[in-house]
């Protein structure tokens, strides 16, 4: 009786202590939300306030008369747009590129019998371990070699193929039957159409992937625009709205902030609608 | 019917075909580029007029460089700080998140802590300029409301140093946090069950179960994070521009201005080649670290 009690009692004070428990990391996890999303936030706020008005204190996280004269002065005083379809270009034209690229030589490197395909494989797949920042010297000679300084073309060019993708799609393949591949041949379907009509269909989801990785790493691409780049018509958002930064000055704040929003809401959207292979591109970078 | 010899060579010729695009644009502009820097180095060069041999030169004056081996110093206390903290708070926010049973819950958490990741890190170190100001800065202003010191963000070395960890860690944490989410997720259930029935407290379990099996993402985790915060150069362009005086002068943005600004290109590429050289010695010390104390099942 007494030890039913006992041990009643002692599960009884445990669940209490996980209760408080659980409470107490919402309330961890919340505030570290809130911290996380309160710059943006105040971005936000802020780009919704006359320039006059974007320093008053206390900060206005929900501004009682949005403005919205910022967005149209970000398209009128400064080539807004004209950055906008730069990054969409070049980001798009790189993604596009990398999707063909690397859909094809991961293909190649998991199903096609060829002499030298390990040694060519672990090559590429060392570069990898090659950070840009150190090999960019080089790398703008080259583009200056070739004639492509200040071209929106020197961003493209050099990354349309890249060992990410052809280890990502490569690993891919690896786990797809081969007997498709053989059962096309015999019926006189030719190596290409193998690949293009059965093998690539199935990879939808790793092309997302690599998609929406792609997306964000050259969407919001500082570096290289900051070096191969000189006029102004052909910035990149990044670049565009740093040295909008720098010539606007202190008093437009909120024009510049309202440029920083524009540029990250199609990162957004992209976001919502392909969580989940944002979170599977991460997550199959740490199991290789 | 064909020989079996011409069927293979066919196939052959398929794959070099297949692999071609992406072999020339990786031989281009990643495998030439990396040997260029190496040869680089040996020379004197401004790009424009001819190149001098100058042998091992250039690296002989980076050992006398202060400027060089400060910005090292700087960066990898940098990186420390970066990756220590974004390890330590992304394992703990996914420790957190993973007793929630809610996936909605859970999705709405990861969804929060993703969101700098969508920006890129030189608009956000744009804002992060106005949130840190020291004299107009929402941070300040705050710190001043609840009758605490401001911090001279911006202007002191210290608070440089802070400003740039905090906005780098506050950036890149939903990198860590969706890792861990996804490696405790994958624990095997009966074993942490098995511990608990046994009445292992929760940090016995954590330390004694739980790190054990997430380890080699730990160690992930730190490669990748001391890799790419040893280049760390948007934000401090962005913020602080190296200062004040060479506090956050990191080794990236060394670079750029020797090379690009002064246009030593020699010069610049032997610090680049130090640096590749750096990098190396991180990726090959933690590989020694991952087998000797890393555990895979």
């Amino acid at each position: 009786m007494t030890a039913i009690t006992l041990v009643a009692a002692r599960t009884q004070s445990r669940s209490r202590r996980i209760k408080l428990g659980t409470l107490l990391s919402l309330v961890v996890l919340i505030a570290a939300a809130v911290l996380v999303v309160a710059p943006i936030a105040w971005a936000l706020a802020t780009s919704l306030r006359t320039p006059a008005t974007s320093f008053d204190q206390p900060p206005q996280w929900i501004p009682s008369d949005p403005v919205w004269s910022n967005y149209k002065a970000v398209f009128q005083q400064v080539p807004l747009a004209g950055f906008f379809v730069n990054s969409f270009l070049v980001t798009g034209l790189i993604v596009v590129g990398q999707l063909i690229t690397s859909t094809m030589s991961g293909y190649a490197f998991a199903m096609v019998r060829f002499r030298g395909s390990k040694a060519l494989f672990w090559i590429i797949l060392a570069t990898m371990m090659v950070p840009l920042q150190t090999t960019i010297i080089p790398v703008f000679l080259i583009i200056k070699y070739l004639g492509l300084t200040d071209s929106r073309l020197s961003l493209i060019l050099p990354a349309v193929g890249g060992a990410f993708g052809t280890f990502l799609m490569r690993q891919y393949f690896l786990q797809m039957p081969r007997e498709l591949g053989e059962a096309g041949r015999v019926d006189g379907a030719s190596h290409f159409q193998v690949f293009a009509r059965i093998y690539a269909p199935m990879a939808r989801a790793p092309m997302a992937t690599l998609a929406v990785l792609t997306f964000s790493a050259y969407w919001n691409e500082f570096f290289r625009p900051l070096i191969f780049l000189q006029s102004t018509s052909k910035f990149t958002l990044p670049l565009g709205l740093v040295t909008l930064q720098g010539t606007l000055g202190t008093g437009s704040i909120s024009i510049v902030l309202a440029g920083v929003i524009i540029a990250l809401i199609p990162s957004v959207l992209i976001f919502l609608a392909a969580q989940r292979y944002f979170v599977e591109g991460i997550v199959a970078g740490s199991f290789r | 019917m064909q020989p079996a010899r011409s069927r293979a060579r066919r196939e052959a010729l398929f794959g070099y075909a297949m692999i071609a695009l992406s072999l020339v644009v990786v031989f281009v502009f990643t495998a030439a580029p990396i040997v260029g820097s190496f040869v680089l180095a040996l020379f004197k060069w401004d790009a424009i007029s001819s190149p001098q041999f100058i042998g091992l030169d250039n690296f002989e004056a980076l050992l006398q460089d202060k400027t060089i081996t400060h910005s090292l110093l700087v960066t990898a206390g940098l990186a420390v700080m970066i990756v220590f903290l974004q390890v330590a708070l992304g394992l703990w926010l996914a420790l957190l998140v993973a007793r929630r049973a809610s996936a909605i819950v859970r999705n709405l958490f990861r969804a929060a802590f993703f969101l700098p990741m969508l920006a890129s890190a030189a608009s956000i170190s744009i804002v992060m300029t106005y949130v840190f100001n020291d004299h107009f800065g929402v941070i300040n202003y705050y710190l001043g409301a609840l009758h605490l010191p401001t911090v001279p963000w911006l202007s002191s070395a210290g608070g440089a140093t802070a400003t740039i960890v905090l906005v780098a860690v506050w950036q890149q944490l939903g990198f860590t946090f969706i890792l861990f989410v996804a490696a405790l997720g994958s624990l095997p259930q009966d074993v942490l069950e098995a511990a608990q029935i046994d009445g292992a407290s929760s940090a016995r379990l954590f330390r004694q179960i739980k790190l054990p099996l997430i380890s080699p993402t730990v160690l992930f985790a730190c490669t990748v994070g001391l890799i790419n915060t040893m280049q760390l150069f948007d934000q401090p362009y962005v913020m602080t521009k190296g200062g004040p005086g060479e506090a956050t002068y990191t080794t990236v943005l060394v670079v750029y201005q020797t090379a690009f600004q002064n246009l030593q290109f020699g010069y610049a590429s032997a610090m680049s080649v130090l640096l590749f050289a750096v990098l190396l010695v991180i990726t090959a010390v933690q590989f020694t670290v991952s087998r000797k104390w890393v555990f895979y099942s």
